[in-house]
């Protein structure tokens, strides 16, 4: 039983009514990030030769998708009002769990695939469970994991491998099969691509999905906007926040099995401050680091923004070390250009 | 003398009796042993000052809070939500005082919160954002004088469209009972007259309106009862067409106990 009155229907508000086509574009998550791809692309492509060459670009997408994959649950986290400082080392420590467990076990690689596949979502359980139960902000409760994941790997990389490095696993059961579906390449024309490409737009693609079209993705807008207003709605504030906590220790396990079946091993030390990378993809593509605002596109051309970059700054034959200083100039300037933008969007009738 | 609410808690027209129910948030004690009953097919007005203990036994009866003490029953069987949902799921819709909206998504997405219209393919459900827009638009033009179109950000709202969002939300769903805080707050003339008109007719079509309102003239005017909140505490209950404003005062402010 519905009980809307049936009086004449009013007239809506003109000056709400009236929104110009460019506000809307504006109003976009992603279009800042977009105009800066574009002119980071002309940029490189102008002062860098080698830039405009096929197999560049490829080794561009391929560097962006390894940030990309896990940035899209990062993304995702972050409209959900939460943001994650241990996705960096969780990649790394996906990749030690599947190597050693295959390794020391000598069993088929897929088992340790699984195996870390589990540890991994435990990770991302124990984080939000921990932000839920504690209310603490995520800000402390994954700088506890940082460290802790960051201790982890190095020491029982050392007491189980023996070294800073886990063993060659290339040579075990089922690691061809691992290999084509986490790490292969394969030809486009002469060009080499590698299958995270096909993988992060997968991701990205049903990020945006879930995100526009289903009532999951309006809860995780609700609930990074306003949670104490999706609660009194009968949201289930702390199922998402865990779910989205988990679906990013996914895209880190995913990332962390590439990384483990392109090097065959992995080293314990990688992975801190990659984190900082995701998030500032998230950021640059215009996801608010407050919550409710954001889209997974956008942290795909955050992603890409870095991966062109990182390479661009190579071909042009500039000192690597500039990336890092590129890094926090992009940041800030993103940050500024999107809040810019987003005042315009709102105060424009 | 008061009616208590124990005894005439069993009428059959009965919807919701809440009994000694008690709420302390560290040493502030919100809600003391408060009763209440309110039936079926009427509207049952709360009254008190601000500090009270008005909203809070709101998010109580609404799954917010969980009482420390005391039962809520509804339809004569006790009932223990463990979340708002639980609470819209046994029928009982709630505009809260501070609205409950998410400023960064539009009207219809607010409206559909939780309750979104979807097309089903198998496994998968996807939004129908035509039908909610379409639903959406049905149920504001009905309330709203200045009507905001269902697809602009709540952010954009003025005080008195965010507060005919929300009460087209509480209204729009069945339920059997509508809690409404202070639904009137920030609204103009006009509005409150379309809002008062709805409030009559949720009573009419035989929902329970529990309302909170400072506004004595619309208490009188809408209510079929009256409870009186003082310092956590239910301090008296009346027939509103047995009792005058003065006297209501003086429970509120003390002057006079039940
Ligand atoms: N979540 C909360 N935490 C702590 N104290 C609260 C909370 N909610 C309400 N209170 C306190 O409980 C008392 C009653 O508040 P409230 O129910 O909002 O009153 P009313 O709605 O009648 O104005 C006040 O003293 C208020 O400060
Ligand atoms: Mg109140």
């Amino acid at each position: 039983m519905t009980a809307t009155l049936t009086a004449p229907p009013a007239r809506g508000d003109e000056r709400l009514a009236r929104q110009s086509a460019f506000s809307r574009l504006a109003g976009r998550p992603e279009i800042g990030a977009l105009v800066g791809a574009v002119v980071i692309f002309i940029l490189f492509f102008v002062v860098a030769p080698p830039f405009r060459e096929a197999p560049s670009i490829a080794t561009v997408l391929y560097q962006s998708s390894l940030y990309g994959i896990p940035a899209v649950g990062v993304a995702l986290l972050m409209i959900g009002g939460e943001f994650d400082l241990s996705a960096g080392v969780a990649v790394i420590s996906s990749s030690l769990v599947a190597s050693m467990t295959a390794y020391q076990l000598s069993v088929n690689v897929w088992v340790g695939v699984l195996v870390s596949l589990v540890v991994a979502l435990a990770i991302g359980l124990l984080n939000g469970y921990l932000l839920v139960r504690t209310k603490l902000p995520s800000f402390l409760v994954t700088l506890a994991t940082f460290f802790m994941l960051t201790g982890l790997n190095l020491a029982l990389t050392k007491l189980i491998s023996g070294g800073v490095a886990t063993k060659d696993i290339s040579d075990i059961d089922g690691f061809a099969s691992a290999q084509a579906i986490f790490a292969q390449s394969f030809d486009v024309g002469g060009v080499s691509l590698r299958i995270t490409l096909l993988w992060w737009i997968v991701f990205v693609a049903i990020a945006t999905w879930v995100l526009l079209k289903t009532h999951l993705g309006n809860w995780i807008f609700a609930v990074g906007g306003a949670d104490a207003s999706a609660r009194a709605v009968g949201v289930p504030v702390k199922k998402v926040k865990i779910g989205l906590f988990m679906t990013v220790s996914f895209l880190c396990w995913f990332t962390g099995m590439h990384i483990l079946f392109s090097f065959n091993t992995v080293q314990s030390g990688q992975g801190p401050g990659n984190e900082f990378l995701y998030i500032i993809a998230a950021v640059v593509g215009g996801c608010l680091l407050t919550g409710g605002y954001g889209s997974a596109v956008g942290a795909a051309i955050g992603a890409f923004i870095f991966g062109m970059t990182e390479q661009g700054i190579v071909l042009a034959g500039w000192e690597a070390d500039w990336f890092k200083f590129f890094l926090g100039a992009m940041l800030l300037g993103a940050t500024l250009l999107n809040v810019y933008v987003r005042r315009r969007a709102e105060t424009r009738k | 003398m008061t009616t208590s609410p124990a005894t005439s808690g069993t009428a059959i027209d009965t919807l919701v009796t809440v009994d000694d129910v008690s709420l302390s948030f560290g040493s502030v004690r919100a809600l003391v042993d408060v009763s209440l009953h309110l039936k079926r097919g009427e509207i049952t007005a709360l009254v008190g000052d601000n500090g009270a203990g008005k909203s809070t036994l709101v998010r109580c009866i609404s799954g917010i809070h969980r009482p420390d003490a005391g039962t809520i029953s509804l339809d004569g069987r006790e009932v223990h939500f463990r979340n708002p949902e639980e609470a819209r799921e046994a029928g009982i819709e709630t505009v809260h005082q501070n609205l409950a909206l998410v400023e960064d998504l539009t009207v219809w997405q607010n409206l559909f919160l939780n309750r979104e219209l979807v097309h089903r393919f198998g496994p998968f459900a996807l939004l129908d954002r035509r039908g909610m827009q379409r639903k959406a638009q049905e149920m504001v033009a009905g309330l709203a004088v200045n009507v905001p179109a269902v697809k602009s950000r709540v952010r954009r709202l003025s005080g008195g469209q965010r507060q005919a969002v929300a009460i087209c939300r509480a209204a729009g769903f069945s339920s059997k009972l509508v809690i409404m805080d202070e639904p009137t707050a920030a609204l103009g003339v006009q509005e409150t007259a379309r809002v008062e008109e709805l409030i009559l007719r949720l009573r009419d079509e035989g929902h329970a309106v529990l309302l909170i309102s400072h506004n004595f003239a619309q208490v009188m005017r809408l209510s079929n009862h009256v409870w009186v909140m003082r310092a956590g505490r239910c301090v008296g209950g009346r027939r509103t067409a047995e009792t005058t404003g003065e006297e209501i005062v003086a429970l509120i402010t003390g002057a006079k106990s039940a």
